[in-house]
C-alpha cells in the first residue's frame, strides 16, 4: 500500500483506496473539514490539501490574501486533535498555485447546489477577456450578467440571471 | 541588509503600501461593489507583502518577519515606490494610480514567475493570476470614467495628471536590482516598458483620453526619499505596535 496519498492520485472525495489505513483514516478527517467561509465544500473538494502521509498534510492557500488560509489551517489542526492526530504537522506551499480547476467534481455540485455557480474547468489561464457566461446555479440558464467582479470573498464574482432575476455568486475562474 | 533581501523588501513594502491605502476606501466607495473590490484589491496586496516580507527576513536571517518588517520600521527605512504611497483623492484619482500600477504589477510576476530562484517564482506565479483581476478592473474604470460625464472625465484627467509624474519610477533600475538579476531573482524593468505602454495606451484610447504631458518624473522612493503622505500613513497603520511594542493577540 502507498505510504502518502497525493492531490489527483484519486477522486477527492471518493473513499481513498491504495493508502495505508492511517493515510486514509486521515483523509476521511479531512473530509470532514468544512471550508469556514463556504461551509458547503470541504477543503478536500476545495483542492487545498495536496499531499497527505502517516505524519504530514500538505495544504496551500487559495488566494494569497484569503484570510480563511488561518482559519483552514486551524479547523484541520483542531479536527486532527480531536480525532487523536495532533502529531500530525500541517505544511503550507505556495507552488503550484492553487487552481480553480483542483476543485473536484463533486466540490462542484455541492457549491452549485449552495447558490454558487462553479468555475468553468479548464479555463484557469483563459483571458480575463473571454470569460464564458455564468450558468445561473437555480434555473441553470445561461442568460446572465456580471454585477461585479469582485463578490463578498475574494474567491467569487457576483452575477445576476436575466431569465429567474435572481443574483448568484460564481466562483471566480482562478 | 543585502542586497537580494533589499530587493524582497521592495516588493513587499510596494505591496503592503499600496494595500494599506486601499483599504481606506472600506466603507467608503461610491458603492458596494466598488468597496468590495477595493477591499479585495487590498487583500490581496497585504498578502503578498506578506509572503515578500517573511521572504526578506528569512533572507536578512537576523529574526525579523513580515510583521516586524511592517510595523517596527521608521519611514526612511521604507523602500516602496513613491506611486504607491500617494493619498487615494476622489475615486478616479484611486483608479488612476491602481491603473499605471496593476498592470506594472502584472507585467513585473508574469516574468518573475520564470526566474530561476524558486522562492520569488513561486510567490509571483500565486500573484500574477490575482494581479490580472487589478488590472482588468483599474482600466474598466479608467475606460468608464473617461468615457462618462463631463465630471467623471475631468475627474480621471485630474487623477492621471496626479499620477503620472510617479510612473518612471516603476521602471528604474539601480545596483539593488541588477545584483538580483545576477542571483537569478531580478527582472529587466526597462524591458517591461514597451509592453506597459501599450496596455496603458489601449486603455486611454477606449476612454477618449490623452497621455498626460510628460513632466519631470520624481524619485525616491527605494532609497527611503518618501513624499509627506507615507508617514501618515505609517502613524496609522503601525500606531498599536507604536503604542503596545510587541502587542500579540
Amino acid at each position: 500500500m502507498a505510504q502518502s496519498w497525493t492531490a489527483g492520485a484519486s477522486p477527492a472525495s471518493a473513499a481513498p483506496a491504495g493508502e495505508t489505513p492511517t493515510v486514509q483514516e486521515i483523509l476521511r478527517i479531512l473530509a470532514n473539514v468544512p471550508d469556514p467561509e463556504i461551509p458547503a465544500v470541504s477543503v478536500l473538494d476545495l483542492g487545498i490539501v495536496r499531499e497527505v502521509t502517516a505524519d504530514r498534510v500538505v495544504i496551500t492557500p487559495t488566494y494569497t490574501g484569503c484570510p480563511a488560509t488561518l482559519a483552514i489551517e486551524q479547523s484541520i489542526r483542531q479536527a486532527l486533535g480531536a480525532h487523536g492526530f495532533a502529531h500530525v504537522a500541517i505544511e503550507t506551499v505556495l507552488s503550484p498555485p492553487w487552481s480553480t480547476d483542483w476543485i473536484s467534481e463533486a466540490g462542484r455540485e455541492k457549491l452549485r447546489a449552495y447558490g454558487i455557480a462553479p468555475p468553468p474547468k479548464g479555463t484557469a489561464a483563459a483571458s480575463l477577456e473571454n470569460e464564458t457566461l455564468a450558468e445561473c446555479p437555480r434555473c441553470g440558464s445561461s442568460n446572465t450578467e456580471e454585477i461585479s467582479r469582485f463578490g463578498s470573498t475574494p474567491c467569487k464574482a457576483l452575477w445576476r440571471c436575466k431569465a429567474c432575476q435572481e443574483p448568484f455568486d460564481r466562483f471566480k475562474c482562478h | 541588509m543585502e542586497k537580494l533581501a533589499q530587493y524582497a523588501l521592495r516588493l513587499g513594502d510596494d505591496a503592503l503600501i499600496l494595500g494599506q491605502r486601499l483599504s481606506e476606501w472600506c466603507g467608503h466607495a461610491p458603492a458596494l461593489e466598488v468597496d468590495l473590490s477595493l477591499a479585495n484589491i487590498a487583500l490581496d496586496q497585504v498578502g503578498q507583502a506578506t509572503h515578500f516580507l517573511n521572504l526578506a527576513g528569512a533572507i536578512e536571517a537576523k529574526g525579523r518577519d513580515g510583521d516586524a518588517l511592517a510595523f517596527h520600521r521608521d519611514v526612511m527605512d521604507f523602500t516602496n515606490c513613491l506611486l504607491v504611497e500617494q493619498p487615494n483623492g476622489d475615486f478616479a484619482q484611486t483608479m488612476a494610480r491602481q491603473f499605471l500600477y496593476a498592470h506594472y504589477q502584472h507585467l513585473l510576476f508574469e516574468a518573475m514567475r520564470s526566474v530561476q530562484d524558486e522562492r520569488f517564482a513561486a510567490i509571483a506565479a500565486k500573484a500574477v493570476k490575482e494581479t490580472a483581476y487589478h488590472a482588468k478592473l483599474a482600466s474598466d474604470w479608467v475606460i468608464r470614467l473617461g468615457d462618462g460625464t463631463e465630471e467623471s472625465r475631468a475627474r480621471m484627467i485630474a487623477g492621471l495628471d496626479w499620477m503620472w509624474r510617479f510612473a518612471d519610477e516603476l521602471f528604474v533600475m539601480d545596483e539593488i536590482d541588477e545584483a538580483a538579476i545576477k542571483v537569478g531573482a531580478g527582472i529587466d524593468k526597462p524591458a517591461l516598458r514597451p509592453a506597459w505602454d501599450a496596455r496603458i495606451d489601449a486603455a486611454l484610447a477606449e476612454a477618449g483620453l490623452e497621455r498626460p504631458a510628460s513632466r519631470r518624473p520624481v524619485l525616491g522612493g527605494r532609497t527611503g526619499r518618501h513624499s509627506e503622505h507615507l508617514g501618515h500613513l505609517l502613524s496609522q497603520m503601525q500606531f498599536l505596535q507604536r503604542a503596545y511594542p510587541g502587542a500579540t493577540w
